[in-house]
């Protein structure tokens, strides 16, 4: 039976009707149309479908919309704050940390959890916290060179 | 996913009305395992009875010499717990290396164990530890809880409520993960406890087991080196795509050892 | 140069839409009013369909249709066409048999489309693929080479005996035999080249829509070559010309190969968008993709290597059975012929090859190009036979390469297998890989591994790839069905800023950025004021589309060409406004002058005169400043290079771990080095998912696929891997103008052989002289095992 869900996405509340077996991230993408999440896969792997519930990084792809009533989530999109890009975002760019792009939302909100736990992980912590999320163009390396750099910025800008 | 009727009970007496009398529910805790399950259409509940809200399943408590760990209680929050660390180390390592963040971010002990799946790896923690599993109704004794593969010693709408692990005199966990899920396939849980030495399997068998002939060599020596050349009886271990049976035999003498050295170091 | 010109590691423009959240991939796109289609798939490997009901279906509220291969057949539709014909021994064409987008009556593989539902959400199509009943009579399947070729075996097709599509053949056999006759050493391997599941992140989607006012359709693709796909499904399956087809290939998540083919799905949503007169939205599972996506690899060989006394390779005979899979995709026939026996004289001079290459049908996903497409099985096959003749004739591995290699001043090089390398320098990228892997101190290295108790090993590979598919005429020769030029325009606008159009695809590659690059080199514009443009037919003039390293080589020499003739007319315009002759008006950094004078006016100047022919040579000039080239290039490139890994194994456990990987490629000019450092990560890591981790396997008995999710398939995670160290080497390319040969399959061709080498050493002590793909913990471990009992 259909049911409206209600949460605070990105900082502004939002609703829609949905059944109960309706993905958080089916609503994220088909009902309200933030399709910045992806859906990589259909086992919980691959981490294309990353976003924040409550502050702590989860796989949307793996959570009913139901569950997220009244909940705080945030996606790719509510990362850059007031058109300035977030220094992590800034630092997959400039570390070349993405290529065909697709996995790239769900690493940098994978990678946003990990500095909010960890503010200067180094390589080996970086390559462990990434075990959920899958990249199959840059082999890795230079996604954790750009995190590494990007908690970096994050320490100097107080973000982390 | 197959449609269902949805429920988020606030206490753990609406959570057993709920499920009470109606076989084609479930109880969902964490989902970890049982959206992607639902997803790929392998399993149709009629109804799910979410778990997340209810309070009495949440929180870590110390009760005297043991930890008293919430049903609810997710991995992420096991694994970074000052009192777990402190306390039961090994189980707090086991919680980290759980999945992956997202999943440990997720998932929940109430909801592993009520799971029993042979691949898991609270169960190696729950039955190395010698724990015991508190639910709504009673307290089962964890030599006495995993039955078999997804089976435990559960009733059909029995909740569990929380774990109670021992604190040991030593404990170490190591795994054999499956590079692909993440799953154990082979963990092994070492323990010295009040009662003894323990030595718990998963992953590879049916569902979590104890090596006696290890534990029997281990209160002797508790050392790897007790257990060089050591056999144990095995009867019906995984066999699949990533693990032949003999190689989980060999693995888990490798990953006891590991487990001793972590325990003793 | 300018700042943003040729060769700088210029940040990619493209990068803002998709750390932000705003790329546009196919399932980012709802039409109004689309419906979604659910595919019913074959759960059987081959069986005859006797009857379907989708009474129940058609009946359960917000489904609108369901079609079946017979509703298709009727309409008319064709089968999904073969670009490439074999033609095998003694001029015996290859067996090709129909392949409809639903079967009509016989299902050949697990996963073989057998009927399309059309509803209102994703979850009722599904919930009504459930209620439709299809009576199966199975038939006996095989899913392996080694089953598909035993004597008594089932048939995939009747009009297939033995299961073999072609026999094909390539060299001077009698040459060899010669060879083999004077020999004195033969190396002997029997190697397989293991199936892959190439496993973009992103799923494969298609929206299908019809406009019946201007009797038009679109096609929203996951596709590497939007044109193409118009040509084949246009022409040969759905009978649309091109000027009511339009193909979108919008942001694209990886292709890797998967994405070139014309796959079912296409055409079904195409066709069923003008039945229901709606659009229609496909987007695959990600357990749909393991058995919808074409496989890569799938070989099954054996090889001989003859070599003189000194060690000097005098022939190489090579017998391989190809895996076809149960139809033939759109390339498939040409990737273990055409792309797999032309390389298969590496970068040595060895004078005498032949091979042989049948062609087999299987009751499994049908295979077609992976990343490297044949010319990863080549360089696997050559680096472990040059390998293993090392260890049995006792000459240093690397001194036998170096010993056989073509030589630097060698080029150009005609090699007994059809191909004409063009230039390289294979010993200058050896000794930079062995440097940078500081060989030397490997000694040392591997002792204080066995201090920890740990088995150490080294290996290496020198290969050579192909790339840039190729001169028309010479393909059309060799059997492709289609020209592989490519087509650019560059478009700039009154203001000056340009817009460029290109037929190649950009799925990860970095095309937006690259050949803006090249625009900023020629014309001076600020790469700001660039924009590059591609994916959809109607825009882009035409396209092949990107594959097998080619566009730059090739997509990037049409825009070459194109920037050429820009210059031409422009100097010509600044001419007229300077008044001077053309001949002395000299283009540098973005202003045109007269030579030896101050006098000049900017390239914008000259773009606004184009376009506002106030003061303009009308007499001899049309407005406009707008040049499109096709390009078609003389020759394939012959990228190259060295792969050094370095690996500890765990004897307790059988783990493999690569602890060094380092990379010397020569990919002639490089036009932004960070992205062709990109490009070889990515590749590397899928030649070490392929040595140590990705395995694809069918149950013999019941031909299902048993690593059909990625809980079982493992794709290479981050903890599995090292940081890579990457350098290059730079020959140019003779035949073009850039001197550019392509960078985007070699890592996945050098990192395999590499890899496998460096575990074949480490276990050499064990006398373990082979290992299967992937060299998995329990296999590695079995390897020590037996030995040791």
């Amino acid at each position: 039976m259909p049911t409206t869900v209600s949460f605070s996405l990105n900082g502004e509340q939002v609703s829609a009707e949905v059944e109960p077996r309706t993905l958080l991230v089916e609503m994220l993408r088909d009902k309200l149309r933030r399709t910045g999440t992806h859906v990589g896969c259909d086992t919980s792997q691959c981490g294309a479908c990353v976003v924040h519930v409550g502050g702590r990084s989860v796989k949307s792809c793996t959570m009913l919309a139901v569950q997220a009533e009244g909940a705080d989530v945030t996606t790719i999109e509510g990362v850059a704050a007031d058109g300035k890009l977030h220094p992590m975002q800034e630092a997959f760019r400039e570390y070349h940390g993405l290529q065909c792009g697709f996995c790239t939302p769900g690493m940098i909100m994978s990678a946003l959890d990990l500095v909010r736990r960890n503010p200067e992980p180094d390589e080996g912590e970086i390559r462990r916290w990434l075990e959920g999320n899958l990249c199959r163009c840059t082999g890795y390396q230079n996604i954790v060179k750009a995190v590494k750099a990007g908690a970096a910025s994050m320490r100097a800008e107080g973000a982390a | 996913m197959y449609e269902f009727d949805y429920h988020r009970p606030r206490t753990l007496g609406e959570a057993r009305d709920l499920i009470a009398g109606n076989e084609e529910a479930k109880l969902l805790a964490g989902g970890m395992t049982l959206l992607p399950t639902m997803k790929l259409r392998l399993a149709r509940p009629s109804d799910l009875v979410d778990l997340g809200d209810i309070d009495e399943l949440q929180g870590i408590a110390i009760d005297g010499n043991a930890l008293e760990i919430g049903a609810a209680v997710r991995h992420a929050d096991v694994a970074g717990s000052a009192d777990v660390q402190r306390l039961i180390p090994a189980l707090a390592f086991l919680a980290g290396q759980i999945g992956d963040p997202q999943v440990r971010n997720r998932g929940t002990l109430g909801g592993s164990i009520a799971n029993s799946d042979p691949a898991a790896d609270y169960p190696a923690a729950v039955l190395g530890l010698g724990a015991s599993i508190r639910t709504d109704r009673r307290e089962i004794p964890a030599d006495d809880y995993f039955l078999g593969m997804f089976e435990t010693a559960l009733e059909p709408d029995e909740i569990v409520r929380s774990v109670r692990f021992p604190v040991p005199k030593r404990a170490g966990y190591a795994k054999f993960p499956n590079p692909a899920s993440r799953y154990a396939i082979v963990g092994v849980m070492v323990a010295e406890t009040g009662g003894g030495v323990r030595v718990a399997v998963t992953g590879a068998g049916p569902c979590a087991f104890r090596v006696t002939a290890f534990e029997d060599a281990l209160k002797a020596d508790f050392s790897a080196a007790a257990l060089d050349g050591l056999d144990f009886d095995a009867p019906d271990l995984n066999s699949d795509l990533h693990a032949s049976a003999e190689y989980r035999v060999h693995l888990v003498g490798v990953m006891a050892k590991r487990a001793v050295q972590a325990a003793s170091g | 140069m300018t700042s943003n010109g040729i060769g700088a590691p210029v940040r990619r423009k493209e990068d803002r839409r998709f750390i932000t959240g705003s790329g546009r991939y196919t399932d980012d796109i709802d039409r109004p009013g689309q419906l979604y289609a659910h595919i019913i798939r074959s759960p059987l490997p081959h069986a005859r369909i006797k009857s379907i009901d989708a009474n129940d279906a058609r009946s359960l509220g917000g489904v609108v249709a369901v079609f079946t291969g017979r509703d298709m057949a009727d309409d008319g539709v064709g089968g999904l066409p073969c670009g490439w014909g074999i033609t095998g021994k003694h001029g015996a064409p290859m067996i090709e048999p129909g392949h409809p987008p639903l079967a009509t009556d016989t299902v050949r593989y697990v996963g073989d489309q057998v009927a399309v539902v059309l509803a209102e959400s994703r979850a009722i199509a599904r919930d009504a693929a459930e209620l439709i009943e299809v009576d199966f009579e199975e038939l006996p399947a095989v899913t392996s080479i080694e089953t598909a070729t035993a004597g008594d075996a089932p048939l995939v097709w009747p009009e297939a005996p033995g299961n073999i599509c072609f026999d094909w053949e390539i060299g001077d056999a009698a040459a060899v035999q010669k060879a083999f006759a004077e020999a004195a050493h033969v190396t002997t391997i029997d190697i397989v080249n293991s199936r892959l599941i190439p496993n973009a992140i992103e799923p494969r989607a298609a929206i299908g829509e019809y406009d019946a006012g201007h009797d038009e359709y679109t096609l929203y693709t996951t596709s590497q070559n939007p044109h193409v796909i118009r040509l084949l499904m246009g022409a040969f399956v759905l009978n649309i010309p091109e000027h009511k087809l339009r193909v979108v290939a919008p942001d694209v998540g990886g292709g890797f190969g998967s994405k070139i083919f014309h796959y079912a799905e296409e055409a079904i949503v195409t066709w069923a968008s003008k039945r229901v007169n709606r659009p229609v939205k496909w987007t695959a599972d990600r357990s749909e993709s393991f058995m919808s996506d074409a496989h890569g690899r799938d070989h099954v060989t054996h090889a001989e290597l003859a070599l003189s006394k000194d060690g000097d390779f005098l022939g190489l005979s090579v017998r391989t059975r190809a895996n076809l899979g149960a139809y033939l995709s759109t390339f498939g026939p040409s990737v273990p012929t055409y792309l797999y026996a032309t390389l298969l004289a590496g970068t040595y001079k060895t004078p005498a090859i032949h091979a042989e290459v049948k062609g087999i049908f299987t009751n499994t996903v049908p295979v077609d190009a992976y990343r490297g497409a044949g010319r990863p099985e080549a360089s696997y096959l050559l680096e472990r036979l040059v390998d293993r003749a090392a260890r049995e004739t006792g000459i240093d591995p690397i001194q036998l390469r170096r010993r056989n290699f073509i030589p630097a001043d060698g080029f150009p090089y005609q090699t007994p297998v059809a191909l004409e390398y063009d230039s390289g320098d294979y010993g200058t990228c050896l000794d930079k890989a062995l440097e940078l892997a500081d060989y030397g101190g490997f000694v040392k290295r591997r002792k204080d591994a066995e201090a920890r108790g740990k088995l150490r090993g080294i290996g290496l590979s020198t290969y050579i790839e192909a790339c840039g598919i190729a001169p028309s005429n010479v393909a059309g020769q060799l059997g492709a069905r289609a020209g592989l030029y490519e087509a650019g325009t560059i478009r700039v606008n009154p203001t000056g800023s340009v817009t460029v159009l290109t037929g190649s695809h950009s799925h990860g590659q970095g095309h937006e950025t690259t050949f803006a690059q090249l625009v900023t080199e020629a014309l001076g514009v600020d790469i700001d004021s660039i924009e590059v443009v591609h994916g959809d037919t109607g825009k882009i003039p035409f396209g092949m589309g990107t594959y097998g390293s080619r566009s730059l080589a090739v997509g990037g020499m049409a825009l070459m060409a194109a920037l050429e003739k820009i210059k031409t007319k422009s100097k010509k315009i600044a001419a007229h406004l300077l008044e001077a002759s053309d001949a002395d008006i000299e283009f540098e950094n973005g202003r045109l002058s007269v030579a030896g004078t101050d006098r000049s006016v900017a390239f914008g100047e000259v773009a606004m005169a184009a376009y506002v022919p106030h003061n303009y040579p009308l007499d001899i000039l049309e407005p406009g400043l707008e040049e499109t080239a096709f390009y078609d290039p003389k020759n394939f490139t012959f990228p190259a290079g060295c792969h050094v890994c370095e690996i500890e194994i765990d004897p307790d456990t059988g783990v493999v771990d690569v602890v060094s990987f380092v990379a010397a490629d020569d990919f002639g000019r490089i036009i932004n080095p960070m992205i062709v450092e990109g490009q070889v990560h990515g590749g590397v890591a899928q030649g070490i998912g392929q040595a140590l981790y990705e395995q694809c396997v069918f149950d013999a008995d019941s031909g299902q696929l048993l690593t059909g999710t990625l809980m079982d398939y493992c794709l290479p995670k981050a903890d599995h891997l090292p940081d890579f160290s990457v350098t290059t080497n730079v020959t140019l390319c003779a035949h073009n103008v850039l001197g550019v040969k392509g960078c985007g399959e070699a890592g996945t061709i050098g990192a395999t052989p590499a890899v496998i080498n460096a575990v074949v050493d480490a276990l050499s002590e064990f006398g373990v002289n082979d290992i299967a793909l992937p060299a998995t913990p329990e296999r590695v471990w079995r390897a020590i095992h037996s030995a040791a009992a």
